[in-house]
């Protein structure tokens, strides 16, 4: 058995074992079932709910909402990244507040986004945009470092106009840091949203959590739940997959 | 190098040092503008302008209430922190030296770190109640992994040759994690902590904002509600110099750890 | 008669080229270089570390503009730009890691409207000739040194350069495989007829594949000694056991010792 296969068994039984231990101590009561529900009824939760259609309309809200921030995100990240490299002084303005940035935490301006954009898609866009936005611009700066000046100097001597230059070297060689920054993004988009949707709003999935949890109705909360991490699990894992793909090739063996 | 070329350097430095001081200064006036802006033009209901923050700001660092909120944060922070880094620390270490168990757990530590954990959030208000331990359970929740990561990668990246040497010179292994290995990872680790602090505290203000009666997290959501903008608009204030001063200062400890290990 | 062909016009003319770098510091880096060097010419350039080798190389390419004096490709001057019909091979490894071996080699032609059909015989043709035929489907990163640099090399040819510049290609090389590259590079020369410039700093791969050979001084660096070598046009690295090959190399390092050692006591 090869090395990856035993560590993705391992992996997959840790899992399970986990899941395994929680199902049984919440059917025997070493669990008090009005704090956890045992894992086989938060999967029929999950599946009545999402089946019954009545998530429809907050699963459209949130994802699509996700879905914009993410995209604003990487093209602002990216533009503002590209433009910030070609200016030394840009740069030595901008480092420092990108490496302070994330330490401090972004939903505290929630409400303030609410009140200058009311209640509704605006603030939980630009609150994703804003979670998501620097990360791609970090990338994007880390990235177009990475280009090899030899590699430059190639396109100059294949005389390749600017945007040939941009297109044919400088993103190939640049795409590794900038896939693993529109990872990133996807990943604080959909915690900012969610975020955003369980503090303080009126639709979204994030909000029907915390709907269910402030009406004591702890099934549709776990299967709300559960519903959630899987999306956002199955999300990042095809993005992650998809990196180790591009890596691979670029690497020995 | 020659004397000339020598001075030339520094000169440069000198020259390059003064852009930069000029150009943070343009960047706090255009952000405090900016502040000044939004306060103005939403006429003091989202918030409060950055002349009439700081006045209520001294005000309020005068009065008791707000030390006794902030001294709650503290002590949650410092609890949450401290298991972080600690447990952080070992875990990463154990999965950093042990390659097999490491291996497994990452993708899974790593993919905790990208679900939304505010999902979460109930069941730890279920599990821990309201109150202390829930805020340093949400600190705990935040800080923990990235500090884990962090100090796993810093192992694993560790050039080979040293543990070897280890080897060779007999070291007991806990010598050699604390002899070797920890230096060695310092940087990094450093850098774990860094992310790990701001992590934690957002997990404590968090908790603090959901289910609890005390702590700078509770007085944002407080004033909040009875459409105290000022107080909302300092307390946010004081948050955030806190964090960038701390981030500032962990960022400077690294480096200059950084700067001793090359 | 040397082996050189002695054509009426030089292929490429440097005039009194000199190159400052504004710094600060200021650095004096090359010259003043007069050098012409016949079509169909193999030129190799020995120098001690720093003394502006490659600054040579990039002007010769229209990579870099002199400060003073002219730099002459063909007949038409140079001017900040890379002129069609030079072929580079950079010192440091410039494989694409994202393309494969085919691709790299096909990237020179992307930018001709040749037909496809010409563009794939051209590639195979390259592929083929510099030995890389069984690896056409791998990347980069899967390849040593050696053969990542065959396919910088490679894809040069794609372009039939009439100029073909190498700057120490083949550093990064055991002696062994710097050897057969040596070879490799002869029968290369010999095949498409171009003109080469080569800079190395192993005195012994200028003495065996050159048709002329340049010593540099240390920086900034001018032309202290040009020794013509007049090996035959099929030669290979067998000539080592030639006894004038000694001799070429003696002449070459006793030029080249005083300008090491002036290096490296201003390092020192």
């Amino acid at each position: 058995m090869t090395r990856r296969r035993a560590v993705l068994l391992v992996r997959i039984a840790v899992l399970a074992g986990l899941v395994a231990s929680l199902e049984i101590c919440c059917r025997t009561g070493i669990i008090d079932p009005l704090t956890i529900i045992p894992p086989s009824d938060m999967v029929a939760s999950m599946i009545d709910r999402v089946g019954s259609g009545e998530l429809d309309e907050s699963i459209v809200n949130t994802f699509s909402t996700i879905v914009l921030a993410f995209v604003l995100a990487v093209g602002c990240g990216t533009l503002a990244g590209a433009l910030v490299h070609r200016s030394s002084r840009l740069r030595d303005v901008a480092d420092p507040l990108l490496a302070s940035y994330y330490s401090v935490p972004t939903f505290i301006f929630y409400p303030l986004l609410v009140a200058l954009l009311g209640l509704g898609k605006a603030p939980l866009v630009v609150l994703g945009v804003l979670s998501a936005a620097p990360a791609v611009m970090i990338s994007t700066l880390s990235g177009l470092d990475s280009v090899s000046p030899v590699l430059l100097k190639l396109a100059r001597v294949h005389r390749l106009s600017p945007v040939r230059t941009l297109w044919w070297i400088v993103l190939p060689a640049a795409l590794p840091r900038l896939f693993s920054g529109f990872k990133l993004a996807l990943s604080y988009a959909l915690i900012g949203v969610i975020a955003g949707e369980f503090i303080l709003s009126g639709t979204g999935l994030g909000y029907a959590i915390s709907f269910a949890y402030q009406s004591f109705d702890n099934r549709a909360m776990y299967g709300l739940m559960l519903f959630v991490l899987l999306v956002a699990v199955i999300a990042n894992g095809i993005l992650y997959v998809w990196e180790g793909r591009l890596a691979r090739r670029r690497s020995a063996g | 190098m020659s004397d000339v070329a020598l001075e030339n350097a520094q000169s440069r430095h000198g020259s390059r040092g003064r852009v930069r001081a000029f150009d943070a200064a343009v960047v706090a006036l255009l952000i405090l503008a900016l502040w000044q802006a939004i306060g103005s033009w939403t006429k003091g209901v989202a918030v409060s302008p950055p002349l009439q923050t700081l006045v209520y700001l001294f005000d309020l660092l005068r009065t008791w209430m707000f030390w006794d909120h902030a001294a709650a944060t503290l002590a949650a922070f410092l609890v949450a922190f401290s298991l972080s880094a600690l447990i952080g620390l070992a875990l990463g270490l154990i999965f950093g030296v042990q390659r097999f168990t490491g291996e497994v757990a990452e993708p899974i530590l790593a993919g905790f770190y990208t679900i939304p954990k505010v999902t979460l959030y109930p069941v730890v208000l279920l599990v821990f109640g309201l109150g202390m331990s829930a805020k340093i359970a949400f600190g705990v929740m935040h800080g923990l992994v990235p500090m884990t990561l962090f100090t796993l990668g810093a192992v694993r990246s560790l050039p080979p040759v040293l543990i070897r040497t280890a080897k060779v010179l007999r070291l007991s292994p806990g010598r050699t994690m604390l002899w070797v290995l920890v230096p060695a990872c310092l940087p990094d680790i450093v850098n774990g902590l860094r992310i790990s602090f701001s992590l934690s505290l957002l997990g404590v203000l968090i908790g603090e904002m959901f289910s609890s009666q005390r702590g700078l997290g509770f007085l944002l959501v407080n004033g909040m509600a009875q459409h105290n903008v000022p107080l909302s608009t300092a307390v946010v204030t004081v948050i955030v110099v806190v964090s960038i001063a701390a981030n500032s200062l962990m960022l400077r400890l690294g480096g200059r750890i950084a700067h001793r290990s090359n | 008669m040397s082996a050189a062909a002695v054509s009426e016009q030089s292929h490429v003319a440097l005039n009194g080229v000199v190159r400052h770098y504004d710094g600060p510091p200021a650095v004096h880096a090359l010259g003043p270089i007069d050098l012409e060097i016949g079509r169909g010419e193999f030129f190799s350039v020995v120098g001690p570390s720093g003394c502006g080798k490659s600054t040579l190389l990039d002007v010769l390419c229209g990579l870099a503009r002199p400060t003073s004096g002219s730099v002459r490709f063909e007949g038409k001057e140079l001017h900040g730009e890379v002129p069609d019909g030079i072929g580079v091979v950079f010192q440091e490894d410039s494989s694409m890691p994202w393309l494969s071996v085919r691709q790299n080699v096909a990237f020179g032609l992307r930018t001709s409207s040749l037909p496809e059909r010409e563009v794939a015989e051209r590639v195979d043709h390259a592929v083929s000739f510099m030995g890389l035929a069984q690896f056409a489907g791998h990347y980069p990163a899967q390849l040593s040194g050696g053969m990542r640099q065959r396919v910088c090399i490679a894809r040069t040819l794609v372009l039939r350069p009439r100029l073909i510049l190498l700057d120490e290609p083949f550093g990064a090389l055991d002696q062994q495989t710097r050897l057969l590259m040596g070879d490799e590079l002869l029968r290369l020369w010999r095949e498409t007829g171009a003109t080469v410039l080569l800079i190395t700093h192993a005195l012994d791969e200028a003495a065996m594949l050159s048709d002329r050979v340049g010593v540099m001084s240390a920086r900034p660096g001018r032309f202290i000694d040009m020794v013509e070598t007049g090996w035959p046009r099929d030669r290979d690295s067998r000539i080592v056991s030639d006894p004038k090959f000694g001799t070429l190399t003696a002449r070459l390092w006793s030029s080249l010792r005083e300008e090491s050692l002036k290096t490296m006591g201003r390092a020192a």
